[in-house]
């Protein structure tokens, strides 16, 4: 397992979408690789024939009616943003277009 | 950023050195009545922002609930492409960040899609059958829509803001993928257009989406890329986005061949990218390259369970299942017993189903080919409509031919009863009663009319006495309009020939 | 006022929930009269809501007007008699106090969070719609640790909540709010939400009741999302029968939450007053004990093993090998999920919106806005869960602590074939001092080594108070299998009453006064406590 550089935090937080300064990449790298060393042990016991759990307990098929039901008004949605213009959430110019 | 003109190799020069390698991603939205998680309602058109529940907005502490709907539809696509429908399947969180994505992350499915390794025989206009792979057909839901502002051009690159409406945001699509399709060679743009309408029409039968392309309801991804002839390894590829109609899906496919060829002939190297169709110019433009902002960090969404399926579940919706279109056009051309011209006139006419439903109601199939193909077809195209959109039904078709055949009306009188369908006015039973249309039987009438008609045309008159008989057509004209068009065109012709003393 | 009624409101915040319900029902207090002690209370020893002052500063935001009307409508109703008097729900009347992470309409949620200040929730969670349909006036939000991630509280934006045993020391987290107000006599009912022992750490600490149903046992619609798969919300009170009568309100199906039980979970309150042990088998987790625990943490434990045993209950050892792997686990799977819940907090939508100098584009923005509006606790574990997830390491992470978990379920599994129920401390420590381990993550992670085990296999856990040890509570864990939460009720319950027998006093008459002007008080504290502990030690 290797060590989480400083580099990867940078990496991280631009995935994350967090900015950090160059003492914030220190200190969080340096914190990480603390906590890494102490859960670490977890991929040692973990065997290739053990199931993974992701679902504490285990449910199926659960369905939701195809019926129109709790629908905001425009009001509402737009109410709490940070921008809005003509019934639209608003937001700064987009470089990166998908 | 100012577009860049690529290089491009003839088409020709491009085949005669490489082999293409198509793959195609087509999304699918599913016309449920909510959305795939939310039960905000699933429209299009409305007013920005009001087909939201607090779930579509991503609000804090808002859960996601699977539309059962929209999987019992995946599995009827599944089934209709031939595929393996999963025993168990889930759904998977793919993160990213980007602002028409309410909770920056899709919910997906990742690695256990709802159905799986299927096939659809395509099949190509000179009637040759191309079988595609389906590897997957997965389930997911749309993004919300952005409106780029500030720019001249109204695109991303130019914007100084853009608006967001999440009506859109979380509309169930499912989101079918090929396999990697080879050996298409020169008709490979061919193929592309013909699958796509295949997908096209095959979602709209199984009336699971209302497959308008121009709405963005299926959507196309094309995959190009391209090894040289003889080769089994294949080249780097391009996807091109959102390529939004059959013609344009076949353009896109097309442009990328004669563009790749012209990179490797070059001896360059293609870039693995995402490029971007430019409908304008019918060129493909460079998007974003691969990045390790594409690391999606998948993982299974804990906010919903597995779906389990059983084989009582799929046989119910199998049986419910309509017949394939490709089969269903085969016994209705049988059965009509049109030629294959006149068949393939009516389904580029987009108007089969017309057709069908008045032959099920009573016409006979020369009749109902007979009005859709030629005055209903006419009126459309005056008004600048579709076909079925004009206004006349099937059932206005046979009520048409119900009056022909009680001799009420004429074929001439029809194609203006017709024109007042149209028009709005009602059934056509109904409009020849109020507009007084029905046929001029009283030969009293028709008598002084003829006697008109031959007064005031000698020369015709003295055609027919000379034997030529195919001139009274020039006398029963006359007639008609004088009598509005409502006079039986066969009974005009025996008192011509009666007053003039001529037979056949 | 006169220094009767003061004395009276005094007695009455004292009561037990279910105490105050019966005095509502017979007519004896009515619900505006309860209400307002309990905002006089909050208003004597809570100090300013911007946690400013030196109070305990349990709530983020009191909500006086709403409550006192809610509690007028319940008097009006019991005052008109009838049908609609006869429907209303047993607590009706009787007030409550929120955890922050759960949306409110008409009352701001923070998740005590920048990110989210002055935000106002358009919708309701489901247990507050289930609290507004019973008619229990809502007090206000409580403080926690910035969207639960913590175990001290001190990792809330909004200042630091002190724990009423001792006013310079943490109170648990991360709902030290909820946990305080119910241990301050400030609200006789609270909501919890508990990820890794968020209800159950806090409630060791601060002496009180703090139960995590079983996963999928209560509703997780409108509680901001920490870890979907291993949050849970649960009741805080003062004692077991509260908690069960609290967890049959606001449980049961909810079809906004997929993974909501589909059966009702009832019989709670039953079981907790039935209170039998006999023949009842109860096993102690051997791997919970040991290290790491405080000396009178485990003196109070044992003293408890040892009621628990006269009482009638076969006590025997059980071990489950994997919990040694827990905390690892829980540290994988936790800040995975995280990373993912909290990606909506953008600044696009709702929320605090922050524009570098100069402008910037959409990314620019959403950067700068969660740097701002995150604490470090929280960008800390954002950035494990995006390591965890990763290409390349998702199989070694979070791949492999999935497979812990199928572990440690089958741990339990098998515990379960032999025993009842489990035991262990609640917490491995009693209230640390503020600030002592603000600094060292994997110390304060370490506070919850025996909370998490239940959260990863989604069965349910109780910390019920077993004492003090030099004056600051102690708790003890139960743990049942899934959808057990009854049998849990019904033992916690006798133990709270073979203890109290013990003793020879309710473990709330020990309490500190916390009288805002009483100097006198802390003096007081101390001598209940060394007086309880004592009899403890039986």
């Amino acid at each position: 397992m290797s060590a989480i550089t400083r580099e990867d935090v940078a990496h991280l937080a631009r995935l994350a979408h967090i900015r950090m300064d160059e003492n914030e990449l220190d200190k969080m790298s340096g914190e990480l690789a603390f906590i890494m060393d102490a859960i670490t042990s977890v991929s040692e016991v973990a065997g290739q024939d053990v199931p993974r759990t992701s679902h504490p307990i285990p449910l199926r098929n659960v369905f939701r009616e195809d019926v129109p039901s709790g629908m905001l008004t425009q009001e509402q949605a737009l109410a709490m943003a940070p921008d809005a213009e003509d019934g639209q959430f608003k937001v700064p110019a987009i470089l990166d277009g998908e | 950023m100012a577009a860049v003109t690529d290089e491009v190799l003839t088409f020709d020069e491009a085949m005669a050195q490489y082999e293409p390698v198509l793959g195609f991603e087509v999304h699918v939205e599913l016309n449920t009545k909510t959305k795939m998680f939310s039960s905000a309602p699933n429209g299009f058109g409305d007013e920005p922002n009001t087909n939201v529940t607090p779930v579509d907005l991503g609000l804090p502490g808002v859960l996601p609930v699977v539309n059962g709907k929209a999987v019992e539809y995946s599995i009827k696509l599944g089934l209709a492409l031939n595929c393996q429908i999963a025993e168990v399947c889930g759904f998977a969180r793919k993160n990213y960040f980007y602002p028409d994505t309410p909770k920056n992350f899709q919910t997906s499915q990742y690695d256990d899609p709802i159905a799986h390794d299927g096939w659809l025989d395509v099949e190509l206009e000179d009637g040759t059958v191309f079988r595609v792979e389906i590897e997957r057909a997965h389930m997911e839901e749309d993004a919300g829509k952005l409106t780029h502002q500030g720019g001249a051009s109204g695109r991303i690159q130019d914007a100084a803001s853009s608006l967001v409406d999440y009506n859109r945001a979380g509309v169930p699509l499912v989101e079918i993928v090929t396999k990697p399709i080879t050996g298409a060679g020169e008709r490979a743009a061919e193929l592309a257009k013909a699958y796509v309408t295949q997908i096209r029409d095959i979602v709209k039968n199984l009336g699971i989406s209302d497959a308008r392309m121009e709405r963005g309801n299926v959507r196309c991804d094309a995959n190009v890329s391209l090894m040289p002839k003889g080769s089994t390894v294949f080249g780097t590829r391009t996807e091109t986005k959102n390529v939004n109609s059959t013609r344009a899906v076949a353009h896109a496919v097309t442009y990328e061949i004669q563009r790749q060829a012209a990179v490797l002939a070059s001896g360059g190297s293609v870039t693995q990218e995402t490029r971007h169709w430019q409908e304008g110019t019918r060129t493909t433009t460079s998007g974003r390259p691969k990045s390790d902002a594409d690391d999606y960090r998948y993982f299974p969404e804990p906010d919903l369970v597995p779906i389990h399926t059983t084989a009582e579940w799929i046989e119910r919706l199998r049986a419910e299942l309509p017949e394939p279109p490709a089969e269903r056009r085969k016994r209705l051309q049988a059965d009509w017993g049109f030629s294959d011209e006149e068949f393939r006139d009516v389904v580029n006419a987009g108007v089969l189903d017309e057709i069908a439903a008045t032959i099920e109601a009573g016409a006979s199939a020369s009749a109902a080919r007979k009005w859709w193909m030629g005055e209903i077809a006419r009126l459309a195209n005056l008004a600048e409509k579709d076909i079925a959109e004009l206004g006349v039904t099937p059932a206005d078709v046979v009520e048409v031919e119900a009056l022909i055949a009680e001799k009420t009306i004429n074929d001439k009188l029809a194609k203006q009863v017709l024109g007042f369908v149209a028009d709005g006015e009602g059934a056509p039973r109904a409009i020849v009663e109020a507009r007084s249309l029905a046929v001029v039987s009283d030969d009293g009438a028709l008598n002084a009319a003829v006697e008109a008609a031959i007064a005031e045309n000698p020369g015709v008159v003295d055609k027919i006495k000379a034997g030529k008989l195919q001139a009274i057509g020039a006398l029963i004209g006359p007639v008609m309009k004088a009598t509005r068009g409502q006079a039986d065109a066969a009974r005009v012709r025996e008192i011509v020939m009666e007053q003039l003393g001529v037979s056949e | 006022m006169t220094e009767l009624t003061e004395l009276s409101a005094n007695e009455l915040i004292k009561l037990t929930a279910l105490q105050m319900a019966e005095r509502l029902r017979a007519g004896e207090i009515t619900s505006v009269e309860l209400t307002q002690a309990h905002l006089d209370r909050i208003a004597a020893v809570d100090g300013p809501a911007d946690g400013q002052g030196t109070g305990v500063h349990a709530f983020l935001h009191v909500n006086t007007e709403e409550a006192l009307a809610v509690a007028a409508e319940v008097d009006a109703i019991r005052a008109a008699g009838g049908t609609e008097a006869q429907d209303l729900h047993p607590l009706a009347g009787v007030p409550i106090a929120v955890k922050d992470l759960i949306v409110t309409v008409g009352q701001p949620t923070t998740a005590a969070s920048k990110m989210l200040e002055g935000w106002m929730s358009p919708y309701d969670a489901t247990v507050v719609e289930k609290i507004r349909a019973a008619r229990l006036p809502i007090l206000g939000k409580t403080n926690l640790d910035e969207f639960a991630m913590g175990s001290s509280t001190e990792h809330s934006a909004f200042g630091d909540t002190r724990n009423p045993w001792d006013l310079g020391r943490i109170p648990g987290g991360s709902g030290g709010g909820s946990a305080a107000a119910v241990a301050a006599f400030m609200a006789p009912l609270a909501l919890g939400t508990d990820t890794g022992g968020s209800i159950r750490q806090p409630g060791a600490v601060t002496g009180t009741v703090g139960a995590k149903p079983t996963y999928g046992a209560v509703s997780r619609y409108g509680v901001i999302a920490m870890a979907s798969s291993l949050d849970q919300v649960g009741p805080v009170t003062r004692t077991v029968s509260d908690a069960a009568a609290l967890q049959e309100l606001i449980g049961g199906h909810d079809p906004k939450d997929s993974t909501s039980l589909p059966e009702p979970m009832d019989g709670l309150l039953e079981a907790a007053r039935n209170g039998e042990l006999a023949g009842l088998r109860i096993g102690i987790i051997a791997e919970l004990e040991g290290e790491g625990f405080q000396e009178g943490v485990l003196a109070r434990f044992q003293e408890s093993v040892q009621v628990l045993k006269d009482a009638g209950a076969e006590v025997s050892e059980v071990s489950c090998p994997h919990l040694g792997y827990a905390l690892g686990a829980y540290y994988l799977i936790m800040p995975s999920e995280v990373s993912s819940n909290l990606a909506k907090f953008d600044g696009v939508r709702f929320g605090n919106r922050v524009v570098p100098d100069g402008g910037g584009t959409i990314e620019q923005v959403m950067g700068a806005t969660r740097a701002a509006g995150f604490g470090d606790e929280v960008k800390r574990r954002i950035i494990l869960g995006t390591y965890a997830l990763s290409a390349g390491y998702y199989d070694a992470y979070y791949g492999s602590a999935q497979k812990v978990r199928t572990l440690i379920q089958r741990d339990f599994a098998a515990a379960f074939e032999q025993v009842d129920l489990l035991i262990s401390p609640t917490s491995p420590v009693t209230a640390f001092p503020l600030g002592e381990k603000l600094d060292d993550p994997v110390a304060m992670y370490n506070n919850d080594i025996a909370t998490i085990p239940a959260n990863l296999a989604g069965i349910p856990g109780i910390s019920v108070p077993a004492g003090l040890s030099e004056g600051l509570p102690v708790g003890i864990q139960f743990l049942a299998p899934a959808r057990g939460d009854a049998t849990m009720y019904r033992a916690a319950a006798a133990l709270e009453s073979r203890l109290e027998e013990a003793w020879g006093t309710p473990f709330w008459a020990q309490a500190p006064e916390l009288a805002a002007s009483s100097a006198a008080a802390p003096a007081g504290v101390e001598n209940a406590a060394a007086t309880a502990t004592a009899g403890g030690e039986n």
